[in-house]
Formats: C-alpha cells, sequence, structure tokens
C-alpha cells in the first residue's frame, strides 16, 4: 500500500523548507562578507588585482552553478576531509554568491559620483574611512535591489543541492513524490511554498527599484 | 590521502563531451527559440484589453520567476504526459526551457517596446513615414537594440540552466558527464573539465553576441 499525501508527508517537506531557507541563510550571509571583499579589491585602483578578480567572477558568471556544486562538492571530498553534505554545498553556494554579490556591489560602487570619491580625499580621509563613511554606505542603498534579487536567485538555486543528494526542498518533494505517486500534487506544493518564500522578496525589490529610479529622477 | 588526479579519461571521452557540447547548443538554441516565440505572444496578450488574459500573463510571469528551474523540469516531466503528450526527456527539456525563458523573454521584449517614445512614433508619421516604416525605423531597431544585450544575457543564463536538464536525463554536456563520470569514478576530473567546456561555450557566445552588436546595433558614427 503506497502512503497517500497527507500530514506526515507535508511536514518532510516543511523540514526540508527549513533546510532549504538555513542553507540560503548561510550562504547568503557567506556570500555577503566574501563578496564585499570580492566588490573592493575589484575597485582597489590597482590594475593587476582587479583583473584577477573580474577572472573569478568571470568563471562563475560563465559556468553553470549546478557544475560549480559538483566540482566544489567532490573536489572537497578529494582533500580527505571528511564533510557532511550540508558543509559541502554550503561551501558551494557561499563562494558562487561572494561572486555574484562581488560583481552587484562592484557596480554599485562605481555608481556613487566620482566627486564624493574625491572630495573625501580632498578632506584628508583615508581609503578605510573613505569607504566606511562616503562610499559604501552610498553603494549598498543603490545596491538592495539587485541584491534582493539575488537572494530570491540564491533560494532557487539551493534546489540544486537535491541533485547532489542534500535533503532540502527539492530533494523532499522528490523523495515524497516516488513514495506517493503522486508527482503533479507533491512538486505543486513545492513550487508554491518556493513562491511563497521568493515572491514578496521579488515584490520588495521591484518597489525598492521603482523608488530609487525615481528618486534619481529628481 | 593516496588520491592522484587524472586528467587522462577526460581526454580519452573528448569526443562524446564535444558531441555534448553539441547537444547542449540544440538545447538551449531550441529552448531559445520556444522562449522568444511565449515571449512575443505574452507580450501582445499582457497589453490586451481582456482583463483575464493579462492576469493570466502576469501570473506565469510571476510564478515561473519565482519557482526554481529544477522543480519546474520535474512538475512539466510529470504534466505533460497527463495531457497527451508523450515526450522523450529531451523534448521535455526544450519545453522546459523555453517555459522558463519566455516568462523572463515576456518581461524583457516588454521592456524594449516600452522604450519607444510615443512621441517618436507620431515625428514619424509627422515626417510623412508610412506604417510599415515606421515601424521598422523607428519601433523595431530601436527596441531591438535596446532590448539586445538583455536578450543574449538570457540565452546565455539558458544555455547554462540547460544543465539542469541533466536531472531528466534530456542529452546535454552534464549528463555526457555523468555517463562518464560513473565509468570512470574520476567525478573531480570530469565535472572540472567540463566546468571549462561551458565556460568556452558562454565566452564564445558572448563574443560572437558582442560582434553581431557591433556590425548592426552601434549607432552610425560617420
Amino acid at each position: 500500500m503506497t502512503p497517500h499525501f497527507g500530514l506526515a508527508e507535508f511536514g518532510f517537506l516543511l523540514r526540508g523548507l527549513q533546510w532549504t531557507v538555513l542553507l540560503t541563510l548561510v550562504a547568503f550571509v557567506g556570500g555577503c562578507t566574501a563578496g564585499l571583499a570580492v566588490a573592493l579589491l575589484c575597485t582597489c585602483g590597482h590594475r593587476s588585482v582587479e583583473w584577477i578578480t573580474r577572472i573569478y567572477i568571470g568563471i562563475f558568471q560563465g559556468t553553470p552553478l549546478l557544475l560549480q556544486l559538483f566540482v566544489v562538492y567532490y573536489g572537497l571530498a578529494l582533500t580527505g576531509l571528511k564533510l557532511d553534505a550540508f558543509v559541502a554545498v554550503a561551501i558551494g553556494f557561499t563562494v558562487n554568491a561572494s561572486a555574484f554579490l562581488g560583481e552587484i556591489w562592484r557596480g554599485a560602487i562605481q555608481a556613487v559620483p566620482r566627486g564624493q570619491t574625491e572630495a573625501a580625499m580632498a578632506l584628508g580621509l583615508h581609503y578605510s574611512s573613505r569607504m566606511r563613511d562616503i562610499v559604501l554606505p552610498q553603494a549598498i542603498r543603490i545596491s538592495l535591489p539587485a541584491t534582493i534579487g539575488y537572494l530570491v536567485q540564491l533560494i532557487k538555486g539551493t534546489s540544486l543541492a537535491a541533485i547532489v543528494g542534500f535533503i532540502e526542498l527539492a530533494r523532499a518533494g522528490q523523495i515524497v513524490s516516488n513514495q506517493t505517486f503522486q508527482p503533479l500534487l507533491v512538486f505543486g506544493v513545492v513550487g508554491a511554498m518556493y513562491f511563497i518564500l521568493c515572491w514578496p522578496l521579488s515584490w520588495w525589490g521591484s518597489r525598492m527599484e521603482a523608488r530609487l529610479s525615481l528618486a534619481s529622477q529628481r | 590521502m593516496g588520491y592522484t588526479l587524472d586528467f587522462s579519461v577526460v581526454w580519452h571521452a573528448m569526443p562524446a563531451l564535444l558531441w555534448g557540447c553539441v547537444g547542449t547548443l540544440g538545447l538551449a538554441l531550441a529552448g531559445m527559440t520556444l522562449a522568444m516565440m511565449i515571449g512575443v505572444a505574452g507580450v501582445a496578450a499582457r497589453d490586451s484589453k481582456v482583463a483575464w488574459l493579462r492576469a493570466t500573463i502576469i501570473g506565469f510571469v510571476e510564478v515561473v520567476r519565482n519557482t526554481p528551474f529544477l522543480v519546474q523540469i520535474f512538475f512539466l516531466f510529470f504534466a505533460l504526459p497527463l495531457v497527451g503528450l508523450k515526450l522523450n526527456p529531451t523534448a521535455t527539456a526544450i519545453i522546459a526551457l523555453g517555459v522558463n525563458g519566455g516568462a523572463y523573454a515576456i518581461e524583457i521584449i516588454r521592456g524594449g517596446v516600452q522604450s519607444i517614445h510615443k512621441g517618436q512614433i507620431e515625428a514619424g508619421y509627422a515626417l510623412g513615414l508610412h506604417k510599415g516604416q515606421v515601424f521598422r525605423f523607428i519601433v523595431l531597431k530601436p527596441a531591438l537594440r535596446a532590448i539586445y544585450p538583455s536578450l543574449t544575457g538570457q540565452f546565455i543564463m539558458l544555455t547554462l540552466t540547460s544543465s539542469i536538464c541533466s536531472a531528466v536525463s534530456a542529452y546535454e554536456l552534464t549528463s555526457v558527464a555523468q555517463r562518464i563520470e560513473s565509468d570512470t569514478f574520476r567525478s573531480f576530473e570530469v565535472y572540472f573539465s567540463v566546468t571549462f567546456l561551458y565556460l568556452a561555450i558562454s565566452w564564445l557566445l558572448m563574443l560572437g553576441f558582442a560582434v553581431v552588436s557591433h556590425r548592426f546595433f552601434s549607432y552610425p558614427t560617420r
């Protein structure tokens, strides 16, 4: 007798959802930290450093996320580290997020009018104060819609952890679908869960984008 | 750890991998063609006067853009047979890529159409151009120029997304890589090399698109 899609199965999906949220948070926090470093290196003014970070970003933007996960997952295994699946995929998503957030923030830093940096230099502020007090606060504001947009991408992207066998929402959906033989219902519910997670963020991001573009028109 | 990297398996498998690249490009091309058709039809339907049609298109775009491609392809993989479409995995993958890309194409094309000011069209008529000329010179070319970067970017994204179609074992580069991996157990070497094949594909596409853009969409400066 095969189980029907009931409360127990729904609870299993909810636990998968928890892992999706946790994975997203870890990758986002880690990606923000490393991404800030990437963005600062990319705008530091040294030609060779900027080139290397550009290549770093280009590699992540020019290859599929799935393959990046495979490389990290199997690559870490080769080093002899006994990591469980969560740590491996979390590292993969963090590195990926650092490249994408780095690119978003590089653009935002460069979008801050040059006069601001020049004025800060004229005031005798050194690099760290110039960045922390003048440039970054403005850059963060400019980059917020794109950053939220990337967060939505990241939530959707974590579904790929299912393919390397980590049980998050999409993998939980596969398992329940195989148990109950009700794939349409199960994947419909899984899709709805992702939608409920992502749609408010998308809406928030696009509203903020509209507000920012209005502000810049004035 | 006594593991030594051995890339010779990749070298031996290169012909199969290159055919996988062809499969990936074919999948992306077919998917993008379908996406463009959905995009154009969707834009027309989204600006129609029928309220429920507009709502359907907006709903479609929001749902597709806020759910993962993996879940979409699984859903289609099981749903299509129910509506009488008994398709092989590759055809299913093309439909999934087309539906996914179509939602993004609707937004991109709509942005391009909206970027043409009404005054431009009126100015065209005032200059004595007839309808076809106004469409060709004032609407179509500037709109194409406006959407070209996002549309080609979307195409590259679609090419990379097609790797997920290996989950329903469509024929493309990643599924070929998975087969080689399960034959040789050289996971890292195979996936590492295949990642660079994807990088080569997307860089070549980018280069090609830039050449086309330079040839057809650069503003005449003379």
